[in-house]
């Protein structure tokens, strides 16, 4: 089978007038459809940098990104979700409003497009906030919000810029627990990036462990957790353990 | 609410509210009213002398005749108009031209020198070169105005511009969005307020300019009764004509007021 996203040997450099930092060096992994891959890597790795490319919003330097066979290009961005650090809720906007943006831009406001938001709003608990602003809602709620968002746009690429770091760490664990289970159910493909190796081995099919500076890929570890368990199921799991260990020693191999 | 389903606290917070308003109220008519008694009284018992100062009843026999034989109210019609088109000339030209700056960096860098200079130039020395140029008319008091508020306005919407987030711009990139609609998604609604602000300082600033236009090249509006009657030596205008300024310059500043209490109810 054709993987959903091929990422061939691509190279990415930061340049500035004090000089350059190479910043992934000979990237090269695919994901099939379907699949849930985390990518861990010790923190200001270029991760971000990675996903901005795996989407089209930055070109590589060499190499290619393919997406459903063809390069990555300016159309083909909109059929790939990204949510970002941040949910970047517009404060001048009520919650629906800010839910329908996407599909605003994308000229594809319709009758059927309204009607499924609110039943989003609705699964996730939100619909009583729907005239609310931003302001007025948890860090849970409104990463829940910036997720419908996202979905509501049918992407069949999932690319999660740690979205949970923002949250305190028990609101983290349950919006990570309720993310991951919505994302599974809707059987989409997903690449989550993140620094937290508990919630990557918690979400992952398989991981890919990245090098520091010039980032490249040291290993990709495959998980193997019975399909039914939610990721704070996974979390009690023995396995759990030993795949965090495993994925430690190759952040830290002095240790 | 009704006020029985309000705590007996919640009560004594809102009266004590609306007491320390009105008081407030108060003090500010107790200032103005104290200042023209004092000013009636030292002008009636000789303290200061009422030809160069003026006392406010000989001011109200002043607007009175002005009103009626020097058509006083068509020279505030002239300073109005020409201060609001100014200010409508500014607000949109000043949107238009950052908006093209936002779109493109290199002629931002390439003005960027032109427009600190013009903004630091004090825009009175032009007035003459304008007159000279375009003739003493209202069009040249109309640039006048515009000269004077469009530069810093322009520099600072532009700084507005470049505050927002640029992952919220990111954001509007990973939905598909081009640079038009972070443009009207992102960029505008978060500088409302800041556009508002800018209004606010504009009015005044537009004012200040058609004045200065009037001053040197006028046959009409306060600014020309102002300087006609210092070279008269009809202090009485000039004062009167200072007051009729300053009750512009609030009632403008209230209009502007009440445009950023609609937007906030609107939200």
């Amino acid at each position: 089978m054709e993987p959903l996203i091929y990422c061939n040997h691509v190279n990415y450099t930061y340049h500035t007038l004090q000089g350059e930092t190479p910043a992934l060096c000979d990237i090269h992994f695919h994901v099939d459809e379907g699949e849930f891959v985390s990518v861990v890597g010790p923190s200001g790795c270029g991760k971000s940098t990675l996903l901005s490319l795996l989407c089209g919003l930055l070109k590589p330097e060499s190499g290619t990104v393919v997406f459903k066979g063809k390069p990555i290009s300016d159309y083909s961005r909109r059929q790939i979700g990204y949510m970002l650090q941040h949910d970047h809720l517009f404060e001048w906007r009520s919650v629906r409003k800010n839910i329908l943006l996407g599909l605003e831009i994308q000229k594809k406001l319709s009758e059927k497009t309204r009607l499924e938001a609110d039943h989003l709003l609705k699964l996730y608990g939100l619909y009583d906030f729907k005239d609310a602003k931003p302001s007025q809602l948890s860090g849970g709620m409104r990463q829940r919000a910036a997720l419908i968002r996202t979905l509501l746009l049918h992407p069949d690429l999932l690319l999660l810029d740690e979205p949970f770091s923002a949250l305190d760490y028990q609101t983290r664990l349950k919006v990570c627990d309720d993310i991951g289970s919505i994302i599974r159910q809707s059987n989409k493909t997903a690449i989550l990036v993140t620094h937290d190796l508990s919630e990557a081995v918690s979400l992952g099919d398989r991981i890919i462990v990245l090098s520091p500076l010039p980032a490249g890929v040291q290993n990709i570890i495959k998980t193997d957790f019975p399909k039914e368990l939610s990721p704070l199921g996974r979390r009690n799991t023995n396995e759990f353990k030993d795949y965090f260990n495993q994925i430690w020693k190759e952040l830290n191999p002095n240790e | 609410m009704s006020n029985h389903s309000l705590s007996a606290a919640q009560v004594a917070y809102l009266r004590s509210y609306k007491l320390h308003t009105v008081k407030i109220h108060l003090y500010r008519i107790g200032i103005l009213c104290f200042f023209l008694i004092l000013w009636e009284s030292s002008a009636k018992l000789g303290w200061i002398d009422d030809f160069i100062f003026s006392s406010p009843s000989k001011l109200l026999i002043c607007f009175y005749h002005m009103t009626f034989e020097n058509a006083l109210f068509y020279h505030i019609g002239i300073t109005l108009f020409e201060t609001l088109t100014s200010f409508f000339l500014v607000m949109s030209c000043s949107l238009l031209i950052t908006i093209l700056l936002w779109f493109s960096k290199s002629l931002t860098e390439t003005l960027d020198p032109y427009l600190v200079v013009l903004n630091s130039l004090p825009k009175s020395a032009l007035a003459p070169l304008l007159i000279v140029w375009l003739g003493a008319n209202y069009q040249t008091i109309i640039l006048t105005g515009v000269s004077v508020a469009i530069f810093g306005t322009i520099l600072n919407l532009y700084i507005g511009f470049h505050e927002v987030d640029e992952e919220k711009i990111k954001l509007i990139k990973t939905l598909g969005g081009s640079n038009s609609h972070a443009l009207f998604k992102v960029i505008l609604p978060a500088n409302r307020a800041n556009l508002i602000g800018l209004m606010k300082s504009n009015i005044g600033l537009c004012l200040v300019g058609v004045i200065i236009g009037e001053f040197i090249a006028s046959k009409c509006g306060l600014g020309y009764l102002i300087i006609y009657g210092s070279q008269v030596f009809k202090l009485d205008w000039v004062i009167l004509s200072i007051l009729i300024l300053c009750i512009i310059a609030m009632a403008l500043y209230g209009c502007i007021r009440l445009i950023e209490k609609k937007y906030r109810i609107q939200g």
